[in-house]
C-alpha cells in the first residue's frame, strides 16, 4: 500500500471511520495506511461496501476518520475545520462522481464554471478558464447545451471539466466509468490517462472494474476495511 | 452577484410551481396596497388633522345645528384665534351616486383657516366679488370636466324662499391641496348667499365651528373654555381637536387599523405557508445538488445564502409586482371613488412598509430550508443522487 517516494502527495496514516446507525456500529475502515504519490494514477478496487468510498471521502476531506490522520499536500485535513475544509476542498479537489451530478438547470459551461464562483476570478478570467476545461475533454461545440440534451460519456466528460477547471492537486473519480457503456467508458478512461500523462494530474479512481483499473498506474485493493496490493480471492 | 445566475436558474427550475407562488405572492401585495389605499381613506384625515385648530359640534350630534351668534362670543374666548363655521349642504349633482361634499362658508376666513387649501389669489377675489360663486377642488373639476365659469346646478334638502330645492352656483375657482394626501374633492360656497336665499324658518344656523387657537400646547384648555361658554344654552357644544373629531367620525364604521391589520395577518400568514412549503420542497428535492456543491468547496454559509437569496428573490418579486400593479390600480379605483373615498390613495411609506415585508417573508420562508441546507452532511447527501 506504502509506494515508497519521496513526494508523497495523499498520506493516510492508521485511518478508522465508524458509521454509527442507532445503537449498531459499523466499522467501514480499520487501521489504514496509505501513501499516493503526486502525480500517480491510483485505482482503488474492492467489493461492493469494502468502504472504497468512504475512503475517497476521507481523502477528499467530504468526510473525517473517526480514528487516525489524513494529510494532501502536508495539510492535515482532520484537524480543519468545516469552513476551512469546504475552502481547502475548493482549492486542491476537483471530484468525479459516477452519476456525473451536473445542475439540470445549468448549462454545460456554467456547470464548468461553478468551482471557479469561488475564486477572485473576473467573468472574463473565469470564462477563459471554463473554455479552456472544456476544450481539453473536447466539448467546446457543447457548451451552452443542458446536461439533458448531452449523453453521458458527454455529461462525464462535462463532469472531468468541472473537476479540473481549478487546476486542483487531486483529482478523485468514484466509479467515473459506471454508468457508462463500454465505449464511452474507454473514452473517459483515455481522458484521465492524459490528464495524468500530459497533465501530471494526481488521480485516486475508485472502480469495480478491472478493465478500467489497468489503465491506472497501481491498484490497491479494500476489504473489510483492509488494504492490500493483491486482488481479493 | 457572481452567484445570481445560479439563484435565478434554480428560481425557474419548476416554473409551474414557481409562477403560482409569484402569482399568490403578487396577489396578496396587490391586496396589501389596496388595503393600505383605503387604510388612508378612512384614516388618513387623522394625519392630516391640524395640531392648532379645534372642531365645535353640538353636544347632542353632529347633525343638530349651532346658532351663527356663537362665532363672535367664540372670538372673545382667550386663546382662541379665529372662529368659522360650516354647515351640511347635502347636496346632489345629477345622481346620488356622484356624491361629494358641498358645505356653506365665510370665504376670507374659511381660506384664513385652511392654508393647505391653495387657490390663486385672482380666484379668491372672483369667490369674494360673485354672491353665488363657489370654489372646488381639483379632484371633483377633473371628475366632471368642470372649468373657471361653469354653472353647477345641485338638490338640496336645504329650500329656497321660494320652496324649490334647486340650487345653481357658478365655478369661479378651482383650489389644489399644498400635499398630495389633501382631500380636494369638496366643493365651497358662499354662506352669505345660502343663508339669504335659504327658507325663513332656516336661517341663522350652522352645522358646526372651525377654531384656530392660539397656541397648540393650550389647546385642552381652550376647548374647555368653549363649552363652557355655552353651558346651560338651548345647544351645548362639544369641543375637540380635528384629529380627534376625525377619529371619532371614522370609528363609527369600526377600528379601521384593526381590521386592516387583522385582515393583512391572515392574508401574510397564508402566504408564509404557501412559500415556505415551496421553498422546503425546493431543497428537499436538491438535496443532492446541494451536497455537490458543497463538495466542490461551497461552504456551509454559502449553501445557506444561496437558499435564502433564492427565497427572498422570489418574494420580492412577487412583492414589487403586487405593489407595482397596486400603484397603478388605485389611482383608477380612486377616480370611481372620488367622491366617497376623497383620500383614497397608496402613501409612498406604505410602499416602502410593503417592500420591507417582501425581504421579511422571504427571510422568514428562507431560513428553515436554508438551516436545512446548512446543516446538510455532504457525504450523506452525495448518496442521495
Amino acid at each position: 500500500m506504502n509506494a515508497q517516494s519521496n513526494n508523497t502527495l495523499v498520506s493516510v496514516d492508521g485511518v478508522e471511520k465508524v458509521f454509527h446507525r442507532g445503537s449498531e456500529d459499523i466499522h467501514v475502515l480499520a487501521d489504514l495506511h496509505l501513501q499516493v504519490p503526486s502525480g500517480e494514477f491510483l485505482a482503488l478496487m474492492g467489493p461492493s461496501g469494502s468502504g472504497k468510498s468512504t475512503l475517497l471521502n476521507l481523502i477528499g476531506g467530504l468526510d473525517r476518520p473517526t480514528r487516525g490522520s489524513v494529510s494532501v499536500a502536508g495539510e492535515r485535513l482532520d484537524q480543519l475545520t468545516d469552513r476551512r475544509l469546504a475552502a481547502w476542498r475548493a482549492r486542491h479537489v476537483g471530484f468525479v462522481f459516477q452519476l456525473y451530478n451536473l445542475m439540470p438547470v445549468l448549462t454545460a459551461e456554467r456547470n464548468v464554471e461553478l468551482p471557479l464562483l469561488l475564486t477572485h476570478l473576473s467573468r472574463a478570467e473565469r470564462e477563459k478558464h471554463v473554455a479552456a476545461a472544456l476544450a481539453v475533454v473536447g466539448l467546446a461545440h457543447r457548451a451552452k447545451h443542458y446536461p439533458r440534451t448531452l449523453s453521458g460519456g458527454e455529461q462525464q466528460r462535462v463532469g472531468i471539466a468541472r473537476g479540473i477547471v481549478t487546476d486542483p492537486t487531486l483529482l478523485l473519480c468514484d466509479e467515473p466509468t459506471g454508468d457508462l457503456d463500454r465505449k464511452a467508458g474507454d473514452e473517459i478512461l483515455d481522458l484521465l490517462q492524459a490528464l495524468n500523462r500530459e497533465h501530471g494530474k494526481t488521480i485516486i479512481m475508485v472502480t469495480h472494474d478491472p478493465h478500467a483499473s489497468a489503465r491506472a498506474a497501481r491498484t490497491v485493493y479494500l476489504d473489510k476495511g483492509q488494504l492490500s496490493n493483491e486482488p481479493v480471492k | 452577484m457572481r452567484f445570481a445566475h445560479l439563484v435565478w436558474c434554480n428560481l425557474k427550475r419548476k416554473k409551474l410551481r414557481t409562477s403560482l407562488t409569484l402569482l399568490s405572492i403578487l396577489v396578496a401585495f396587490i391586496l396589501f396596497g389596496f388595503l393600505m389605499a383605503i387604510k388612508q381613506a378612512l384614516a388618513g384625515g387623522v394625519s392630516m388633522a391640524r395640531q392648532d385648530r379645534l372642531v365645535v359640534r353640538h353636544k347632542v350630534s353632529i347633525i343638530q345645528m349651532l346658532p351663527e351668534n356663537y362665532k363672535e362670543r367664540m372670538a372673545r374666548i382667550p386663546g382662541v384665534a379665529l372662529a368659522t363655521h360650516q354647515t351640511w349642504f347635502g347636496g346632489v349633482y345629477q345622481d346620488p351616486k356622484n356624491f361629494f361634499m358641498q358645505n356653506p362658508v365665510v370665504p376670507e376666513e374659511f381660506l384664513d383657516m385652511h392654508p393647505e387649501l391653495v387657490l390663486p389669489p385672482e380666484q379668491k377675489k372672483a369667490w369674494l366679488e360673485t354672491r353665488t360663486g363657489a370654489i372646488v377642488g381639483r379632484k371633483t373639476a377633473d371628475r366632471f370636466h368642470w372649468k373657471i365659469g361653469d354653472k353647477v346646478p345641485l338638490s338640496s334638502f336645504w329650500s329656497k324662499q321660494d320652496g324649490s330645492r334647486f340650487w345653481e352656483f357658478d365655478i369661479v375657482g378651482i383650489y389644489d391641496g399644498d400635499k398630495k394626501e389633501t382631500d380636494t374633492t369638496p366643493m365651497f360656497f358662499r354662506y352669505d348667499y345660502f343663508d339669504e336665499a335659504r327658507r325663513s324658518g332656516a336661517k341663522g344656523i350652522v352645522g358646526w365651528y372651525t377654531i384656530r387657537v392660539k397656541d397648540p400646547n393650550q389647546a385642552a384648555e381652550v376647548a374647555k373654555r368653549v363649552d363652557q361658554e355655552f353651558e346651560n344654552s338651548s345647544a351645548e357644544t362639544k369641543t375637540e381637536p380635528e384629529g380627534a373629531f376625525v377619529q371619532a367620525w371614522m370609528s363609527q364604521i369600526g377600528n379601521i387599523v384593526l381590521i386592516v391589520s387583522a385582515i393583512l395577518s391572515a392574508v401574510f400568514f397564508t402566504i408564509l405557508l404557501v412559500t415556505g412549503n415551496t421553498m422546503s420542497q425546493a431543497v428537499r428535492e436538491r438535496t443532492g445538488e446541494l451536497g455537490v456543491l458543497k463538495a466542490i468547496g461551497f461552504s456551509n454559509a454559502q449553501v445557506m445564502s444561496l437558499v435564502l437569496a433564492e427565497s427572498c428573490l422570489l418574494t420580492i418579486l412577487g412583492g414589487v409586482l403586487g405593489l407595482g400593479l397596486a400603484q397603478l390600480l388605485v389611482p383608477v379605483m380612486a377616480k370611481a371613488l372620488a367622491g366617497l373615498l376623497p383620500l383614497f390613495s397608496l402613501p409612498t411609506h406604505d410602499l416602502f412598509i410593503g417592500l420591507g415585508f417582501s425581504v421579511a417573508l422571504g427571510l422568514i420562508t428562507g431560513i428553515f430550508p436554508a438551516l436545512q441546507a446548512m446543516r446538510l452532511r455532504v457525504a450523506d447527501a452525495l448518496r442521495r443522487m
